[in-house]
């Protein structure tokens, strides 16, 4: 589904990272683990096409990402969703209207999706938010809110970073029952976190792989975690 | 001919996306009213111009006047042997001496009413019309000379030239005024739409981040910039023609400072500006969407 095939990155002249394969394979669920600066931001952008690899191959749905005009590249972030640490939205509209922009963007009208906004607001816990601005939410709010953007267009992939970074024990481990979720409804989940703990609840609950990017390697984290 | 269509439909949805923002749009909807308003203006100017040029061109063309500088007991008897050439010449329609009473009418607004022409040394005039084809002026000026020595023919050729190329200059003034005034429109709308995009960098990539297409992006900015142009341009013609519609009208008196104002059908001329205006704007913000979204791919 996502491929990086030797992937390097430079960054303001010195190296980030070099040589990494990883394959997102359809259905799975993946943790990206490691220090603050060891590139785990940066490899997210690689997978969504924010940023190009300096050296080796990233390949999306069979596409070389390399090669993708923009509209291409609007199309591919339509099939990955993705969930900020920092949850920017549009703050002069609406929560509803937010987490509906995907939908407003790729022309599909809102009043047909009306159904399935409710219900997707539901399951994030946001139908009492629908008409809040987004400086009003609550850190846990806004990762929600960033999560229910991120799966309106019902993508193939989805991709959060530090999605539990900014909130409490009990809603990360809320957030995480919802990309748990995600992952049993068959999505691809790819999540960067330094959140151990999180990492060691999800065991419990979903096969999830953990990637571990240190020294400019990555590698896959065993029992250790 | 889709970006048309979809600028002049619609999304209200779409529209919303890009918050409403300040300072850029009280400068496109001013620029658009204050260079609309010059542009009524500079159109006014043109065509009158244009119109003097053609007036002046035709009127003076067939009309020629014959000078009689003779003393007091000769002016008579050379004024009758010059009306007898002039009737003799081919291409002279018409000839007459002017009577006292038009010749005191034509001094009246150098020396007011009532001359005693009788007491003045003033040379009698003969207003001479051309036919189609006219006379030959120089064969005309040679056989003056040598019948009536006081005759002196000005076929108004002298100054009757540099008013025309006045006017026609004048009118290629306005024309030029015209087209800087839609460059410096374009210009400010650019400068506009750069800030509001620099302005709404965030904005752009949010939507990016959700998969919006350039297009999509960019048609959000110039639709809003288009319309405001559109807006701004629709009230800068209103004032304009009011403007010109209370503007002094033609007179003899006022001469060429009066008759700025439109006439008949060409009062319709300005309501072509909003339009135009807008294109200005649409082509400009297309361009500058276009070149700010590349920069932050």
């Amino acid at each position: 589904m996502i491929e990086l095939e030797d992937v390097g990155y430079n960054y303001g002249g010195g190296e980030l990272f070099s040589n990494l394969s990883v394959q997102l394979a359809p259905g799975s669920f993946h943790f990206l683990t490691g220090p603050s600066g060891a590139g785990k931001t940066t490899l997210l952008k690689l997978c969504y096409g924010s940023l190009t690899p300096t050296a080796g191959r990233v390949r999306a749905f069979n596409m070389d990402v390399k090669g993708l005009d923009r509209d291409q590249m609007a199309y591919l972030r339509r099939r990955v969703g993705v969930v900020h640490q920092d949850c920017r939205f549009l703050d002069h509209l609406p929560v509803v209207e937010n987490i509906a922009l995907p939908l407003t963007v790729s022309g599909r009208g809102l009043t047909e999706e009306q159904a399935n906004l409710k219900e997707l607001m539901n399951w994030v816990g946001l139908s009492e938010r629908m008409d809040a601005l987004p400086p009003e939410l609550s850190g846990g709010e806004r990762q929600r809110a960033a999560l229910a953007r991120a799966v309106i267009l019902s993508p193939d992939v989805i991709i959060a970073d530090e999605p539990t970074g900014n909130v409490d024990w009990e809603m990360s481990q809320r957030l995480l029952r919802l990309l748990v979720e995600l992952n049993h409804m068959g999505k691809t989940i790819l999540v960067a976190t330094h959140d151990l703990p999180l990492i060691r609840a999800a065991k419990n609950q979903v096969q999830a792989r953990v990637l571990r990017l240190t020294n400019r390697q990555i590698v896959s984290a065993g029992a250790d975690l | 001919m889709n970006a048309l269509r979809a600028l002049i439909i619609g999304d209200a949805q779409a529209d919303r996306v890009v918050p409403p923002s300040g300072f850029t749009a009280q400068l496109t909807l001013f620029v658009s009213g204050a260079m609309a308003f010059l542009c009524v203006f500079a159109l006014a100017l043109s065509l009158a111009s244009g119109r003097v040029a053609t007036r002046w061109s035709d009127e003076l063309a067939r009309a020629a006047t014959l000078r009689i500088n003779a003393p007091a007991e000769q002016r008579v008897a050379q004024t009758e042997a010059a009306l007898q050439i002039l009737r003799q010449t081919p291409g002279v329609a018409k000839a007459r001496a002017l009577t006292t009473d038009e010749q005191a009418a034509l001094l009246a607004p150098w020396f007011g009413a009532g001359i005693p022409l009788d007491t003045l040394p003033v040379p009698q005039l003969i207003e001479v019309t051309e036919d189609d084809p006219g006379y030959d002026a120089q064969g005309l000026r040679l056989r003056l000379q040598a019948e009536v020595p006081g005759a002196v023919l000005d076929d108004h050729a002298r100054w009757r030239r540099p008013l025309v190329e006045a006017a026609i200059a004048l009118r290629r003034l306005g024309v030029v005024s015209i087209l800087l005034i839609g460059g410096a429109m374009g210009a400010m709308i650019t400068l506009a739409a750069n800030a509001a995009l620099a302005a709404n960098a965030q904005v752009i990539e949010v939507l990016r981040l959700v998969g919006a297409q350039d297009s999509y992006i960019a048609q959000a900015f110039v639709r809003r910039f288009t319309l405001r142009a559109l807006t701004g341009a629709a009230a800068g013609v209103a004032l304009g023609m009011i403007g010109v519609f209370l503007m002094p009208e033609a007179s003899e008196e006022g001469g060429f400072l009066t008759g700025l104002g439109f006439q008949s059908w060409r009062w319709l001329l300005p309501l072509i500006i909003p339009p135009v205006a807008a294109t200005v704007a649409f082509v400009a913000t297309t361009r500058a969407a276009r070149k700010r979204l590349g920069e932050l791919a």
